[in-house]
Formats: C-alpha cells, structure tokens, sequence
C-alpha cells in the first residue's frame, strides 16, 4: 500500500538522493574541518569560559 | 589599550531563578498528584478541573516550559554576557522576555484545567497563547541577537552557538506545529489531519526535546561545567563536532515515535536510521563533558555543584542511548505505550534537566550574592534525595513498562490472550506505580531543601543586580593565533545563524515534504466518511477531558493487539481512517485500552454506566468518574462554525451543511437517549454524555460498514 503512495509522488527517487548528498558533503565539510583545525585556536577557545568574571578567584566551595 | 567598564545585568537571571524554583516546585507537585491518582483514583477529587487528563499536561507543561524553561533562561542571559562581554541588548527586551512567559505559564495554568487544549502532546496550549508565545520567543531572540552584534568578544564560544540553534529551532518549530483555525476563542482545529498531522506533531515532539530540553542545556554544561571545574572542557575539538552533527541528525529522527503506526514505512524507517545515528554525537558530547573533570575527580567528591553535574551528565548519556535503543523497531514494539517511555523522559527529565539546573543554581547563587553556599551538607542530602528519587522513580517503570507489555502480549498454548481484560494488567502494575510515587516524592523535598538552602545563602550575602567588569572593547584587528574558515564564520552571527537554520530544515523538509505530497495519495477508504455532528462535538468532549493521554487509537498491527482491540475482524489501523482527524488522537501511552475499535463494542448503556462510575462496571478501575458530563449540555451553538472550519480544512461537508447541523445533531441525540431510555436510563439529549457516546460508537466503524449494512445496524 504505501508502495503504491510512494510511487504516485512525482520523482519520489529524487528524495532518498537528495538525501544522501546532504549527508556526504555534510561529513566531507566536517572531515576536512576536523582536520584543519589548529590547536592555538582550540586552546583559546576552550578558554573562554574561565576568563569572563572578575569575581572568578571566589572560590564558594571553599567552606567545604 | 584603554578598558571599558560594563555592567552585566544579574538581576533578570534572579528573576529567571526564583520562577525556575516556585514553578519546579509547582509542576513536579502536580507530578506527584497525577502519579498518585494512578494507584488512588480518588486523588481524582470527582472535580472536573483535577482529573488526571487534564492536570497530566499541566505537569509537562509546567516542567518543560515553566521550570526547566525559566532555568534555561537564567543560565542562557548569565553566561552570554559574560562570553560575549556584553550586557544584554536591551534591559525592556530582557523584562518583556520575563513577564511575558510568566503570563504565559499563568494562562498554561488556567486553560489546561478548564480543558482548554489542542491535545497535541507538549503544544497543547491554545491559539492566543501559541501566537503569544511566538510574540515573546521573537522578543528573546531578537534580545540574544542584538547582544552578539553588539559583542565585545571577537570569538563565539559553542554555548553561543547551541544558544543561537535553540531560539531558531523552536521558532520553527513552534510556528509549523501551530497552524491551526480558531473556532472561537478558545478553540482550534489542527490545521492538518491524522497520519500529516501525527508526523508534524511528532517532528515537533521530538525536536522540542531536542532544542529545548537538550542543546540549549549543552550550552549551558559547556560553560559551567568548566566554570565549576575550574579547567577548561576537553577538547573544544569534539565539542564544534558535537554541535554540527547533533543539530544536523537531531532534527530527522521524529518519525521514531510512530513506528508501527500508520504512518508510511520509509519515514519511519528514516527516524531509525538517524536515531542510531545520534548516538555517536551524543556520547561525544557526554565524554567531553566527563572528561572536563579530569584531574578534578577528588573535588566531585565534596563539591554539590560538581555532583549534581556529573550525575547530570551521566543521565544524558544514559537518556541518549536508550532514546536510538528505544527507536528500534523491535524494542519500540515492547516499548511503545508504556511506562518504559515515562521512565526514560524522567532520566531525562529528572536526573539531565533537573541535576544540571541544581549544580548551575548552587553555584550562581553564591556567585551572585557574593557568599558562600549556607549548607554545603543540605546540598549534599539534596543530591542523594534526588538520586534515590531517580532510581526510585525510573526502576519501577521500566519493570513495569516491561512487564505490562509482554502480559498485553502473551497468549495461551491454545490461542487466546492470557490476559483478555486489559485492567488485569494494569493492577499487577500499581505496585511499581506506588515506589515511583515515593521516587518522586524523594525528588521533590530535595528541591524544597534546595530552595530552603538557596534562599538562606542569598540572605547571608549582598546581591549584586549589576556586576561591573572592564573589559576591552572590540577590536576588528584582534586575531586569534592560526586560522580556519570556521573562524571567519564565528565572525558573522548572522550568517551562522543562517547556516545553524539551513542545517535543521534540511532534515525536517526531507522529512516531511513527502508527505504532504501524499495529502490527495492518502489510501481513502470509501466507506471513511466525517464525523456527524454530534460525533464531532462528543470528539471535542474526548479532547477536553484529554482521554488521549490514557488511550490510544492507533492499533499497530501485531497479532496480539488485533485479538485484542478487534477480534472479530482482525483489522490494524489504516492511515485511510484518520483522514478526517483534525486534530490525530493516536495518544502516545495507554493507561487504559486502545479505543480505535471501540465502536459497537458494548451498548450505549454500558458507556453511560461506565463513565459515571467506572469502579463500578469493572472492579479496580483506575479511570476518573465523569458525573459533570451528566449534568454539563452541549454547547450546541457552536456546532455551525465548528462545520464550517472543518470543511475549510478540507472534510467534505456539503456547502450549507451548517444550517441544517444542530437538526441532525439533535435527531442523533434522540436516538441515542431513546435506547438508554429502554434500558433505563433517563438523560436530557443536551448533556455532554450523550455526544461523547456518539463519538466512542463511531470509533472503528467506517470500516466495517458493509458488515453493519449486512447485519443491520
């Protein structure tokens, strides 16, 4: 039955294509930027967090 | 360089706190209510405005939009300042933002009750509301854009990023879900019907967990986890992939949640493939997070901030693989409708939502007010309340959901269902029902001991409402070391928000362009004709009282749920039957049984005793009794506009049908109160009972007509 849907959609095969393609170039894109990507870079931003309060030196688990 | 001083605004993420507090206490109250009315249907109080089916979306509703919303919030408008060394775009915005969600939350609690709902499960709020809640959510987004334009910081941290694909997501979301025509003020009909319907629901059901209750919760794990650790997290690396790949795949898995369902077998199969396929950035995600704490493991042990993250943390982990195991299709046969569902939310729910918001507010509060945390021991007893509570909580659920299951399942060596009355199963199952209570009892003094603890902390120190920080202003020129395409991405907010939008719409348009085509390919069954309307105004009645959160109508074709809901005739549920339900009421757990075939299953006078006091006709029932609607007439008057927006959306009644609906609605009505005359029963035609008993008799009949022709009915 849902065959018989599927067929009566005009260029259906299109779809499953489309997909694919989406898919592939999505992971190429995310392969070549893995890749590419520089430590400095990385360092600087996984730094970010910690270098935006001036109230950071507060330790308030210090009571422990 | 010369610094600027700038003031970050604390006080709007105060006032996101305490509403997460008072509103986490208020829904998992609520919570607790329902999960008792389960095992204790006079929890139901005989009140109209307290039954579970209507207070159940008043729970989700208040966790998912109220608490966890509201926490969303705070975490989102206190560390996007500080990442982007900003204050917020504009203070009036970021007030708007906060009243105008309270005044939402406040009209989710005053509609849902009165059974003012559409019944789509998470979007059960109203026309006015829905067009509210997009008014505020553009308030939001247009506060949180303006802040990144106006940056002081060259580079956008990932939280940003999971901060920007959550406001457009649910955007989209939101907008498409809530297409629907008003009837009156209160009242809509889904803009599209059955199988269309179902899958846009569940697109969205599905993606508001994901965009809602998920990334913008990463983004706040990718800066306070590191915060509290006081490392920076793993690797930076993962974290980019993490956010690419899951809001890529996140967005074509919905169809997961209609598996063996009428919808068409390649969408279904499609939401398999990239449910397995979520795993892997899920668990990236996790790893990064765990292995932030390197080296810190020793401060896990006695920092409450730390503990309730890295539960936190674990529990998503957990949530995102059981979510890919539960999408398969031969687990999801066992699953599906049962309490394994509502065990795997509340690992969600409880331990990645509610662990995280816990170890982000013991930490804030004390940063905020300038002090230390009142009892780091309270804190503690909250923690192990809380994960007791969990265990305590999702364990009985899953034997429960299991157990139940296979008893729906189980045959004799001759044949027949072992267990042929659907209640047999339920009893066996109020035991667990009972230890998930406690669980969520446990859960709930934790949160009281936590806010107890907070407050305590807040008057032990000063609150900062403006936090002053120098900071440098924004230098074009400033370069990072190296350098990459994604970089130059990170400069240009707007196009990255283009780019995060273009990457969820892909999934949701593949997935569902198809199956608007298939609107006029629908297989129709001829003998499938619309609702008559009384039919219709009893089906309005159905979703008022939100049966659809206990039964189902949607009858997967298995051998064991035929025998069961159709032995006569052995017939599943056909997409072609529903191509008339504005909105779909296939229901997504069964409390009680399926109703798709109820139709002619017993007599009037059977529905008629049954509602008024269901304990009566079968002994241990655990449904509410419905008396109102025996005292409560139809709004008949409505009948006219509500034919009218039905054939707008396209159900075929004849033009000028609306003049002659109240005539047949009450020749229908006559029927009906004649033959519980016979038995009887003596009811006035007007009162609301009657209209839902045309509309469960209706249920399942269409295809069977030829047989009812042939017998006679």
């Amino acid at each position: 039955m849902y065959k018989n849907i599927l067929q009566s959609i005009d260029n259906v095969a299109i779809w499953p294509v489309i997909s694919f393609v989406i898919f592939f170039l999505f992971f190429l894109l995310m392969l070549w930027w893995f890749f590419t990507i520089d430590k400095p870079y990385t360092d600087m931003m996984g730094r970010k967090p910690l270098e935006d309060s001036n109230l950071d030196s507060i330790d308030q688990t210090s009571n422990l | 360089m010369e610094l600027e001083r700038i003031q970050y605004d604390n006080k709007i993420v105060k006032a996101f706190m305490i509403a997460t507090v008072i509103f986490g206490i208020v829904g998992m109250t609520v919570g607790l209510l329902i999960a008792i009315q389960l095992f204790y249907p006079l929890f139901n109080f005989d009140f109209q405005y307290t039954t579970f089916g209507r207070i159940r979306p008043l729970h989700t509703n208040a966790v998912i939009f109220a608490f966890v919303g509201n926490a969303m919030f705070a975490g989102v408008y206190y560390s996007m300042q500080r990442l982007l060394k900003a204050r917020m775009f504009s203070d009036a915005l970021s007030w708007t933002h906060f009243w105008g969600w309270q005044l939402i939350i406040l009209a989710a609690a005053i509609t849902l009750p009165l059974g003012i709902t559409t019944s789509k499960e998470y979007s059960e709020l109203e026309w006015p509301i829905d067009i509210a809640i997009t008014l505020v959510w553009v308030v939001f987004g247009i506060n949180m854009i303006g802040t990144i334009i106006k940056r002081r910081e060259n580079h956008m941290y990932v939280a940003i990023w999971f901060y920007i694909s959550t406001f457009i997501t649910v955007a989209v979301l939101h907008v498409v879900n809530s297409f629907e025509l008003p009837v009156s003020l209160f009242k809509s009909y889904s803009f599209y019907a059955g199988v269309q319907d179902a899958l846009v629901q569940w697109w969205y059901g599905h993606n508001a967990v994901a965009f809602f209750l998920t990334t913008p919760f990463l983004g706040i794990m990718y800066y306070f986890l590191p915060k509290a650790a006081n490392r920076p997290v793993y690797s930076y690396r993962l974290s980019v992939i993490h956010f690419w790949s899951l809001i890529f795949i996140y967005i074509w898995a919905g169809p997961h949640h209609l598996l063996y369902s009428a919808l068409p077998d390649w969408a279904q199969s499609l939401g398999v493939v990239f449910s397995v396929m979520l795993i892997a950035p899920s668990w990236g995600g996790m790893l990064n997070g765990l292995l932030t704490l390197r080296g810190a493991w020793d401060r896990v042990r006695e920092d409450p901030v730390l503990k309730f993250m890295v539960v936190a943390v674990t529990a998503y982990g957990m949530a995102t693989l059981e979510g890919p195991l539960l999408s398969l299709k031969n687990v999801n046969a066992i699953a599906h409708f049962t309490d394994w569902i509502i065990a795997h939310v509340h690992v969600g729910g409880l331990g990645w939502n509610g662990f995280l918001i816990f170890g982000m507010f013991y930490w804030l509060v004390p940063k905020m007010w300038g002090t230390r945390l009142y009892s780091t021991q309270l804190a503690n007893v909250h923690f192990w309340s809380g994960t007791l509570g969990i265990i305590l909580y999702a364990l009985p659920m899953y034997i429960a959901g299991v157990m139940q299951s296979l008893m729906w399942k189980e045959f004799t060596p001759e044949g027949y269902l072992v267990y042929q009355n659907f209640l047999e199963t339920s009893t066996k199952i109020m035991p667990f029902y009972m230890i998930r209570a406690l669980g969520g009892f446990l859960y709930l003094v934790g949160v009281f001991l936590m806010a107890y603890n907070l407050v305590k902390t807040a008057y032990s120190g000063k609150f900062m409402a403006n936090e002053e920080v120098d900071v440098a202003p924004l230098m074009k020129t400033q370069e990072a070391p190296g350098g990459y395409w994604h970089r130059a991405l990170e400069h240009k907010p707007v196009l990255f928000t283009i780019l995060a939008f273009i990457a969820i719409i892909i999934g949701g348009a593949i997935e569902m362009v198809p199956s608007f085509l298939i609107k006029s390919n629908v297989p129709t069954i001829a003998s499938v004709k619309p609702y008559t309307p009384l039919e219709l105004q009893g089906r309005d009645i159905y979703i008022r009282e939100g049966c659809v959160s206990c039964h189902s109508q949607m009858i997967r074709p298995f051998r064991s749920e035929v025998q069961r809901y159709d032995p006569k005739d052995g017939e599943y549920s056909k997409a072609g039957e529903y191509v008339y339900d504005h909105p779909f009421l296939w229901g997504s757990k069964r409390s009680g049984p399926d109703l798709h075939r109820i139709g002619g299953k017993y007599a009037d006078s059977w529905h008629y005793r049954h509602f008024y006091e269901p304990g009566e006709i079968s002994n241990g029932s655990i449904m509410p009794a419905y008396k109102w609607l025996y005292e409560q007439s139809i709004d008949k008057s409505t009948t006219p506009a509500k034919i009218s927006a039905m054939r707008t959306l396209g159900v075929p009644y004849p033009e000028g049908y609306e003049e002659q609906a109240i005539a047949d609605l009450e020749k229908q009505a006559g029927r009906i109160t004649e033959n519980l005359k016979l038995e009887g029963y003596e009811v006035s035609g007007d009162a609301e009972i009657v209209a839902l008993i045309a509309y469960l008799q209706r249920l399942g009949r269409d295809v069977k007509v030829k047989e009812d022709v042939a017998t006679g009915n």
